[in-house]
Parts: C-alpha cells; sequence; structure tokens
C-alpha cells in the first residue's frame, strides 16, 4: 500500500462471501479487505458478479454463506438506510436519481441522515432547523461546483445530460459523508477524454475528502491509471489481486478477458 | 356565514373544505410519497364515528372530539400501515381497499352507533370556520413538511426507494409517517363532516368514497396541493351542478362525467390538472415571463 499500513483501518472485511440466485453462484467464497485511504479497482468481464458483491456489501442483497464486516461489526443484520448512516455509500450502474427532482434536492436528501431536526420544527422553521437546512445548502453547492453544476441545481435531475447524470450520483453518494464510497462504471457513456478527466477527480475526491473508494470498471486500463490495487472477479471468482502490473502480467486474467482483445486488455 | 349564503350553499362549501382535507391529506401518500391507498373512507369514517359518538354521549367539547378522531383514525393508520408498508406497490392498495370496507362493515354491525340505520342526533357543531380553518391548517402542515429534510425523504420514497435507502432514508419509517399523518386529517374531515351534518350513516364511506378522494388527488395532479384544492372542490360541486341534469333525464350521470373527465384528462394531461406545480410554482413562471 502507497501510504504505508500503519494507523489504517480496515473498513471492508469479507470472509468466504458467497451468493447464489437459483443454480447459478455468482460471487463465490470472496474474501478480501480494504482498508482506509485506499483506491480500489474491481473489474472483470460482463456477468463476472461486480455488482452482485456491491449489492452485497451495501445490504441490498444477503449473502447465501460468509461474512462481511464493517469497521468490525457484522453487516449482516443491517439494511440499506442503516450500512449508509455507518458510512457506505454506492453509485448504480443503471443510474439510480431521484429523475424528478432538482440537482440540488437530489444531494440534499443524502445529507438527511445528517439532520436532526424534527418534523414539528420543520412547521415553524425552528433555528435549528434553518441553521441545518443552510448548512446543507452550502455543503451542495461546494459538492456541485466539483463538476460544475451549480448552475444546474434547480433543474430537474432528470432532465441532466447522461454523463452529468453520472457525475450527480456520485456527488449524491458523497454527500453522505461516507467512509467508503463504491462507484459502480461512473464512467459507462462517457468517451476516452471525459473517463480520464473523471478518473482525475474521483482520485482528488479521494484526497481530499478522506473517503476510501471502491470502483468498478468494465474497462481495465481505465482503472489501471489511478488505482493502486486492483482485483478481479470472473464468473464470480476472485482470479487475481495486486498492482497494476501484477493484474496485466497474470495468466488467468488474460484468459478471462480473452473475449476482448488483447491490446483491450493491456493498453 | 349564514346571512351571507342560503343552507343549501353553505352546506356545498363546508363539504368543499372537508374533502379539501380529505385530498390534500391523501396526497401526502399518494402524490408526495408514492404509495397508493384507497382506503380513505375508512379513516374519515373512524374519525367521524369516534367524535359523533363522543359528542353525543359525554358532551365532551367539538375541539377534543374532532381530534381524539383524528388520534384514532392516526392510530388505525399506524396499525394498518405498519405491516402493509413493508411490502411493495399493489399491496398497499389491496390491503387499504380491505380496510376500508372492514370498517364500514364493521359500523354496519354495531347497535351503539346506530348499525345500518345510522346515527342520529349528533349535536350540530363545527361549520365554515371550523372546517376551513382545519383545512389551512391541513395545508399549512402538509406544505411546511414538504419543504423540509422530511419532505424530501417523503418524496425520495416516491422516486426511487433503493436510492433512497442507499441514502440512508428509512424508507419504512417515512412511509408510516406519511400514512399516519394522512390518517389523522381523515379522522379530522370524518369529525368535521359528522358534526355539519348531524347523521352517519356507513355507506357514506363507502369504497366509492375512497375512490372519489383518489379521483380529487390524481386529478388536480400527484404532488401538487394546489391540485388536490381545486380538484376537491370540482369533485364536490361537479355532481350537484348536474343534479338538474340528473332530475330531468332520471340517468345518474355523475359516474358517466367523472369517468369521461378522467379519460379526457389523462388523455390530455397525464400528470393531472397541476401535475406537480403549486400556485407559488405557477407564479414564480408567471413573474418570469413578464418581467
Ligand atoms: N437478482 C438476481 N437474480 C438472479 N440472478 C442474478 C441477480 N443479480 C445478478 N444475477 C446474475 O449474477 C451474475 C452476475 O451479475 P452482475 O450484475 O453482478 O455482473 P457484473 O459483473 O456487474 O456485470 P456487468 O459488467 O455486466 O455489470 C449474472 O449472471 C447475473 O445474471
Ligand atoms: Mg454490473
Amino acid at each position: 500500500m502507497l501510504n504505508g499500513t500503519h494507523n489504517k483501518e480496515v473498513l471492508i472485511d469479507a470472509d468466504k462471501v458467497t451468493i447464489k440466485f437459483g443454480g447459478l453462484t455468482a460471487v463465490s467464497e470472496f474474501t478480501n479487505k480494504i482498508v482506509s485511504g485506499e483506491l480500489v479497482g474491481l473489474i472483470g468481464p460482463n456477468g463476472a458478479g461486480k455488482t452482485t458483491l456491491f449489492n452485497m456489501l451495501t445490504g441490498v442483497y444477503k449473502p447465501t454463506s460468509g461474512v462481511i464486516k464493517f469497521c468490525g461489526t457484522d453487516t449482516l443484520k443491517f439494511k440499506p438506510y442503516e450500512l449508509s448512516q455507518k458510512g457506505i455509500s454506492r453509485t448504480f450502474q443503471n443510474i439510480r436519481l431521484f429523475k424528478e427532482l432538482s440537482v440540488l434536492d437530489n444531494i440534499r436528501i443524502a445529507a438527511h441522515q445528517h439532520t436532526s431536526y424534527s418534523m414539528v420544527e420543520s412547521l415553524f422553521k425552528s433555528p435549528r432547523m434553518r441553521r441545518e437546512e443552510n448548512k446543507i445548502k452550502d455543503m451542495a453547492f461546494d459538492l456541485l461546483k466539483i463538476f460544475k453544476l451549480q448552475e444546474r441545481a434547480y433543474e430537474e435531475a432528470g432532465s441532466l445530460p447522461y454523463g452529468q447524470q453520472r457525475r450527480l450520483e456520485i456527488l449524491r453518494a458523497l454527500a453522505t459523508e461516507p467512509k467508503i464510497m463504491m462507484l459502480d462504471e461512473p464512467a459507462a457513456g462517457m468517451n476516452h477524454s471525459e473517463t480520464h478527466e473523471l478518473m482525475e477527480t474521483i482520485h482528488k475526491i479521494r484526497d481530499q475528502f478522506k473517503v476510501t473508494i471502491l470502483l468498478i470498471e468494465h474497462d481495465m486500463k481505465l482503472v489501471m491509471g489511478i488505482c493502486e490495487r486492483i482485483l478481479v472477479l470472473d464468473h464470480g471468482v476472485l482470479i487475481c489481486e495486486g498492482d497494476a502490473k501484477t493484474v496485466q502480467k497474470n495468466p488467468e486474467v488474460i484468459k478471462a478477458y480473452l473475449g476482448a482483445s488483447y491490446e483491450e486488455i493491456i493498453c | 356565514m349564514d346571512f351571507l349564503f342560503n343552507e343549501y350553499i353553505l352546506s356545498m362549501i363546508v363539504y368543499c373544505g372537508v374533502n379539501i382535507i380529505l385530498a390534500v391529506s391523501l396526497n401526502l401518500v399518494n402524490g408526495f410519497t408514492g404509495q397508493f391507498s384507497i382506503g380513505h373512507a375508512g379513516f374519515m369514517a373512524i374519525g367521524a364515528y369516534l367524535s359523533a359518538y363522543l359528542g353525543m354521549n359525554f358532551h365532551t367539547p367539538f375541539i377534543l372530539n374532532t381530534i381524539l378522531g383524528g388520534l384514532a383514525s392516526a392510530a388505525a393508520g399506524y396499525a394498518v400501515g405498519l405491516p402493509s408498508l413493508r411490502l411493495k406497490g399493489d399491496y398497499l392498495a389491496i390491503v387499504t381497499l380491505g380496510f376500508g370496507e372492514i370498517i364500514r362493515v364493521v359500523l354496519l354491525n354495531i347497535d351503539a352507533v346506530g348499525g345500518a340505520r345510522g346515527m342520529y342526533g349528533i349535536p350540530k357543531d363545527g361549520g365554515f370556520f371550523w372546517t376551513y380553518g382545519w383545512a389551512v391548517a391541513t395545508i399549512f402542515i402538509i406544505s411546511q413538511l414538504m419543504r423540509s429534510t422530511h419532505g424530501r425523504a417523503f418524496l425520495a420514497v416516491r422516486e426511487d426507494e433503493i436510492a433512497a435507502e442507499a441514502m440512508g432514508i428509512n424508507t419504512t419509517k417515512y412511509k408510516v409517517r406519511a400514512f399516519v399523518i394522512s390518517s389523522f386529517f381523515a379522522g379530522i374531515a370524518g369529525a368535521l363532516f359528522a358534526h355539519y351534518l348531524c347523521y352517519l350513516n356507513p355507506s357514506s364511506f363507502g369504497f366509492m368514497k375512497s375512490i372519489d378522494v383518489v379521483v380529487m388527488v390524481v386529478l388536480g395532479g400527484m404532488g401538487s396541493i394546489t391540485g388536490s384544492v381545486i380538484a376537491a372542490c370540482i369533485i364536490t360541486l361537479l355532481p350537484e351542478a348536474l343534479r338538474p341534469l340528473q332530475e330531468i333525464t332520471k340517468i345518474d350521470f355523475r359516474m358517466v362525467i367523472y369517468s369521461l373527465t378522467l379519460i379526457i384528462l389523462m388523455l390530455t394531461r397525464p400528470k393531472g390538472l397541476f401535475g406537480n406545480l403549486e400556485l407559488s410554482d405557477l407564479w414564480k413562471k408567471y413573474v418570469k415571463r413578464h418581467s
């Protein structure tokens, strides 16, 4: 690990995590630890089980067997919203913004878990409500500036172009003030230069917000640049783990990606 | 107000007010939170009967009866909502429909409240000022809520439950909250109705009454309080306006006109009269255009 391992907390500790859908084992005995401050890439061909793994880590699916710990506590008994409150945040492969709500409200909803004023207080706009609402709004605009979305704050989220929706989803995940943020193909649908820029920004976000990031990317070369550690999943099995060089050279990885052209893997 | 209007017109205005409370409160569940409840008349009945019973037998003050009626409905909302709101989609519609029918049938069989004969001699109370006081309170409370983080939580549940959960919103809790608040005001509306009419009959709270309220919400626009208010008035007054037609032709045209209005509306304005816009939004648009 680049930043040294001392005083690093283990955030995610997955032990032999397996999930079966009927006869299909979507993820098989996945074992790994993610330490705070890391930027980890999760790659693998179509249907490898990447999204399914995300869904288990965020509490949407319960593993058939195995244990997932977050900051030392078993996550199995928690609902997704509880895990979000504990510090696991995510984006979705098939964008799930609150489409008919404004860009600003999308962010503010993510900050809901940090508000403390009651429903009764909202009737007469208590000082606490004003204070918290002002804080949320400032925070939201600060976040929106990361992707220059502040001018579109009052537009419907669904009216943004596709790429901007993906970026907004990242900001929304960030607004929950997570310890770890899981991004499911954040660059999907973007062209090469857009993708490159996005990856740079994600790197910056990690440093600025001191957030750990686990990033799914279909395309291996995209993650090579920014991820210190890469996990390769194939048919639900973690076939390889290491830095870009190690992963690139691994024969199993090359075999898993054989469907794609050789250049696509190494370039 | 009596010197301003004749009795009939006044009663129409009061029923508009009662329906405004019903429509605006149901909009919290069906419009803002995106759940589909079709049992609002059941909650209205609980408030109506409890308030009337208390007024007749214990001569407790009207305001107390109203609030107790509302609270009883809210409690029923909690009892019905907690288990059923964990389920997705259509289940809630089925459960609320069943609930409404159960309430009606139970009331039909309780002699203490008159059973099928109905309940006579309820102390006359409320009227214009009380009804519109409560209508304003309902509108105020729900619109203030919608301007808070709690309101945004309701909307998040409607927009995408999975995303809402991922953002840390306890979706079950917010669905139940919406349901309880909504039931409370339905109970209040029932109490106002009971003491204004001075007579109750279970048949007033049948499935058709629930559908009436749903129609108001859909017609006005899911998620528009302004729309609910206006649609509540239209749906209250339209059958009355059509009454002469019915008397001449001896045919009940109301259902035909209902259905036609809805079909035409859904074809021309699928999001209801107001969509999710409020009067204030329209005003802002107007100002923008003319400045
Ligand atoms: N809810 C489910 N029920 C049944 N099968 C499922 C379910 N979710 C995922 N699967 C299956 O599990 C396997 C892994 O799917 P997953 O979506 O995790 O792949 P992925 O690695 O994210 O692929 P992609 O790159 O296409 O997004 C697939 O075969 C998929 O069909
Ligand atoms: Mg996927």
